[in-house]
């Protein structure tokens, strides 16, 4: 019961990445195209944490931490070059 | 128009401590669990990507006064000459050895000449990484 549960899970997390990938993919703005990619990395965090419920095991905590720098990184630069047009400045 | 980034400043200031804090656990992690010195490089390298988004690039040249093509190259040889190490007792190129030493402290503790390897992956990785973003930054006006 508990394992048909992560797995349903696992699954609905699918369907919800393959809504994200649908938004940034159609986005009519290119904000649309940056919370759904930040939204897709919160989703593959939640995923790779049921895995690692389901396969018993603490070897992915480090990717679940990676993702989330990852993610927070790309979404800063996204976020500069929409509001500036630059991503990294020369002088402040 | 001036700008106002007092939450980011805030957050990089505090975030950028604990990226580059993990990636030193990364680098240490590599030698029994999921890690080494190509992933902890990288992960420095992100870090560093963090603060030069935050603030601009004259800050950080002035803050981290490191050249990173010299840091790449340096960690080239460096990761070269530990290979070489295998030579000289007749093995195959990149053999490495390790042993149980008697520390002070640690007690007994084994020590492995793959952390001298990992050492030269990890700086040619960070200097590799941050030195095309600049580069690559540079060229817009």
């Amino acid at each position: 019961m508990f394992d048909f549960i992560m797995v349903l899970s696992l699954v609905l997390i699918a369907i919800s990445i393959l809504f994200n990938v649908y938004r940034i993919v159609k986005g009519p703005y290119p904000s649309d195209r940056i919370l759904a990619l930040d939204t897709l990395g919160v989703n593959l965090i939640a995923g790779i944490a049921i895995l690692s419920i389901l396969l018993r095991t603490s070897a992915f905590f480090d990717l679940i931490l990676l993702i989330g720098i990852l993610a927070f990184v790309g979404t800063i630069a996204f976020a500069r070059h929409i509001e500036r047009g630059v991503v990294i400045e020369r002088k402040r | 128009m001036k700008s106002n980034d007092v939450i980011l400043h805030t957050v990089t200031k505090f975030s950028a401590v604990i990226i580059l804090t993990f990636s030193i656990h990364l680098f240490i992690a590599g030698h029994h669990q999921p890690g080494g010195g190509f992933i902890g490089g990288l992960t420095t390298a992100s870090g560093i990507v963090l603060l030069l988004l935050a603030f601009d690039i004259d800050t950080i040249k002035n803050n981290i006064r490191v050249n990173f093509i010299n840091m790449a190259v340096i960690g080239v040889i460096i990761a070269v000459l530990t290979g070489m190490l295998g030579l000289i007792d007749g093995e195959a190129f990149l053999t490495q050895s390790y042993g149980d030493f008697n520390l002070p402290i640690f007690g007994d503790t084994e020590l492995a000449t793959a952390v001298l390897f990992d050492t030269g992956v990890a700086l040619a990785v960070i200097g590799t990484a941050v030195s095309i973003i600049i580069s690559i930054s540079e060229d817009a006006n």
